[in-house]
């Protein structure tokens, strides 16, 4: 068998067959989708039974106020504050609230309660109130003939998509989320995935080992075995991830029916709309979705992510074998390879917002940044020569780090006690022989 | 035939010329010893020999043809002085691919494995990590990885450094053994006796150069003095001799330099026909020891600026 074939085997199993590995892919995700399931749940659970009393004498709300298994409203005809109370003691209520004779769009109301009440809680009875009262107001201005529910059936409720003059389609928003998404991934696999590659080379060196691998196969063999065992390591954890991903977000449904529009409501506590709004913000999303090409952004998210791995992580191993035992000057030479990955990071917030201006662009081409950039203008649409010229940049862009980085790993993996500087990892990386 | 024929091999670096023109011819089946200070150039060498480095200058023939390194180092066994092994990793697991690395199939590599562990041993050790072994557990695993594929050429580096005499001369019979099957060693030390005792041919390199060459028995005729040693009683005087002069007295034996031209008979007849009751008479020859620390010396060996990097 092919030596670096051997040795990318064993880079891989010995990091998959790790506990951490099993911890980070596995069971880290299902945590946390454990938590937010619990969170979610508790905060189905936690608003059941609450009865409200609402002491309407003229019946202003009658058949307005919406009620469900949730929150229930009791609206009472009669009633004063000191039998009420008696009522909240034995539970009878969770809460009262006294409606004026008339009320006005702006007034305030006091809701009465011997528990606590949550902020969703309080946000939901506002809401409800609000739209009853609405409708009670709407009511009036009502034509002969016009009932509320076709006023209701003409809502409007408006899909802005951007269409530009190549015929491309987008949601200018949604494209700016999956840009940054896809584009902060990649930031992460690249500082993640090469500082792996980095410690693993430093392993060698610390252990004293590396001698005795070089007289077996030869440097740039078991730098790029290093490189591809762990960038498929990355892979894997991926395609884990993904798998669970789209697995919980399928079963989640199943568990919790009514949990689909309130798990986005927990999120953002402080501004629950009403129940119909979100569900209508999630049909828009998978709308974007399916304007946008998804397997194609998949396709090029692996293209770049492999790509700019490569790129990198041959300059991380390359910086890994040039340090000694000090994790501190690992820092110090780290950093002329982590600032191109924020730099393009910065771009890449500017890309988001201006696709195709002149900084954008050129990140997206220069392979030291287009893994980050070209991610966030793909969702846009990216002429396809730049892609291809962005493409072809990388892969020649990984060739020359590879080439000098193993020039520089061959010279620093047998050098042992001294501390090295750039100037002179730039000797080994252009010295013949 | 030779295993391996050095042919004016020479590695410069900018600041120096750490191995500069050496020749050697190292005979199949024998165990070789290479000598020399700290910073010498051994390592250097060495690494030219296993493939690491390129020469600058000079040529390497192995096993009859010019050295190739990416066939010819699967024959070759290297267990540098800078050794270790990957901590993490359990013993068999690594034993068995240091074996792949050398060309052999998984299958081979684990039934070597599995004899090697069975004649040292360790068989138990099989599913412990490297970091759970005490150092001279992990020199002897090291050693079992060096040697594993039965190469043609073994190169060990200082192999009894941290090895307790048990263990050490249990490694020694191997290296014995090893070489009664055909196969070379080339031991590289500044641990004069274990030269002594194990090697058939040594070479001392100082400064990059080649200073000495030869089997051990002739190194040490081509250096000694005419000592002898002359045991007697204790309160016996020898007189002085046109063909001797006494260089040391301690009790009963003293030692005499024999002067030039004369011969052992004639300072045995001189001492008998004197009467002295002699003990016992040997010549001593000098110990490697001291033929190194005189050459050496001589030289003013460079203490080694820790790995001078290749520029």
């Amino acid at each position: 068998m092919n030596k670096t074939l051997i040795i990318i085997q064993r880079e891989f199993l010995s990091r998959v067959r790790k506990k951490t590995f099993l911890l980070s892919t596995i069971l880290l995700p299902l945590f946390i989708f454990g938590l937010y399931a619990l969170i979610i749940y508790f905060s189905v659970k936690g608003e059941d039974n609450i009865k409200v009393a609402i002491v309407d004498t003229k019946g202003q709300l009658d058949g307005k106020i919406k009620s469900d298994k949730g929150m229930e409203f009791f609206l009472l005809k009669d009633g004063d504050a000191n039998s009420l109370d008696q009522d909240l003691k034995q539970k009878k209520y969770s809460g009262y609230i006294i409606l004026p004779d008339s009320i006005g769009l702006r007034d305030s109301l006091v809701y009465n309660s011997r528990s606590n009440v949550g902020l969703m809680t309080q946000e939901k009875i506002e809401s409800r109130l609000n739209k009853a009262i609405e409708k009670t107001s709407l009511e009036q201005l009502l034509a002969p003939g016009v009932t509320l529910a076709t006023v209701d059936s003409n809502r409007a409720a408006i899909d802005l998509k951007v269409a530009k003059k190549d015929g491309k389609q987008g949601n200018a928003g949604f494209a700016t989320a999956l840009g940054f998404i896809c584009g902060f991934l990649i930031y992460l696999v690249l500082f993640i995935y090469g500082t792996m590659v980095m410690r693993g080379v430093m392993e060698e060196k610390t252990n004293r080992i590396a001698e005795v691998m070089v007289s077996s196969v030869k440097p740039y063999q078991l730098m790029l075995g290093k490189i591809i065992g762990i960038g498929a390591v990355g892979l894997v954890q991926f395609i884990i991830w993904g798998v669970l991903m789209i697995g919980v977000q399928m079963l989640l449904p199943l568990f919790f029916p009514e949990a689909i529009d309130q798990a986005t409501a927990a999120q953002g506590a402080m501004e629950v709309a009403n129940a119909s709004g979100k569900s209508g913000m999630i049909s828009g999303i998978m709308s974007n979705l399916q304007s946008i090409n998804f397997a194609f952004i998949v396709v090029i998210f692996i293209v770049y992510f492999l790509g700019g791995y490569l790129l990198y992580s041959s300059m991380f191993a390359a910086v890994g074998s040039a340090v000694n035992e000090d994790p501190q000057d690992a820092q110090q030479l780290m950093l002329p390879i982590t600032m191109p990955i924020i730099f393009a990071f910065v771009i890449m917030t500017q890309a988001i917002n201006n696709p195709d201006g002149g900084m954008a662009v050129f990140g997206s081409l220069f392979p030291l940044t287009s893994p980050i950039v070209m991610m966030a203008r793909i969702p846009y649409g990216v002429p396809a020569w730049q892609l291809i010229l962005s493409i072809a940049l990388l892969i020649g862009g990984f060739f020359a780090t590879t080439w000098l980085a193993a020039k520089i790993y061959r010279t620093g993996i047998l050098m042992y006690g001294k501390k090295v500087t750039w100037k002179e990892l730039w000797k080994w990386a252009i010295m013949k022989g | 035939m030779s295993i391996l024929d050095v042919r004016n091999l020479k590695k410069y670096y900018a600041a120096h010329r750490a191995v500069d023109d050496i020749s050697f011819t190292i005979e199949r089946g024998s165990i070789f010893g290479l000598l020399g200070p700290n910073g010498a150039g051994k390592t250097t060498l060495l690494r030219m020999i296993t493939g690491i480095f390129y020469p600058d200058e000079g040529q390497l023939i192995f096993d009859g043809k010019p050295f190739k390194a990416e066939q010819d180092i699967l024959h070759i066994g290297y267990m540098p002085e800078e050794r270790g092994l990957y901590k993490k990793m359990k013993i068999g697991e690594q034993a068995v691919y240091l074996a792949q690395l050398k060309g052999l199939s998984k299958a081979e590599a684990l039934e070597k494995v599995k004899q090697w562990f069975e004649k040292f041993e360790m068989q138990t050790w099989w599913n412990k990590k490297v970091e759970d072994l005490s150092k001279g557990m992990g020199q002897k695993l090291q050693f079992v990885t060096t040697v594993l594929h039965e190469p043609k050429l073994i190169i060990l580096d200082e192999p009894f450094s941290g090895l307790d005499p048990v263990n050490a001369n249990l490694i020694k019979e191997e290296i014995y053994q090893l070489a009664k099957r055909g196969s070379t060693v080339i031991f590289s030390t500044h641990r004069m006796e274990q030269v002594e005792e194990i090697c058939d041919q040594i070479i001392l390199v100082n400064k990059g150069k080649k200073i000495l060459d030869g089997k051990v028995k002739d190194v040490k005729q081509q250096f000694k003095k005419h000592l002898f040693s002359v045991q007697t009683a204790e309160n016996v005087t020898i007189p002085p001799s046109s063909h001797f002069q006494i260089v040391k007295a301690q009790g009963g034996e003293r030692v005499l330099q024999i002067t030039d031209g004369s011969s052992t008979n004639q300072v045995l007849e001189e001492l008998i026909r004197k009467d002295i009751p002699i003990l016992g008479f040997n010549e001593i020859l000098p110990s490697l020891n001291d033929i190194f620390i005189q050459l050496v010396e001589g030289t003013n060996a460079v203490t080694r600026s820790f790995q001078q990097q290749p520029a």
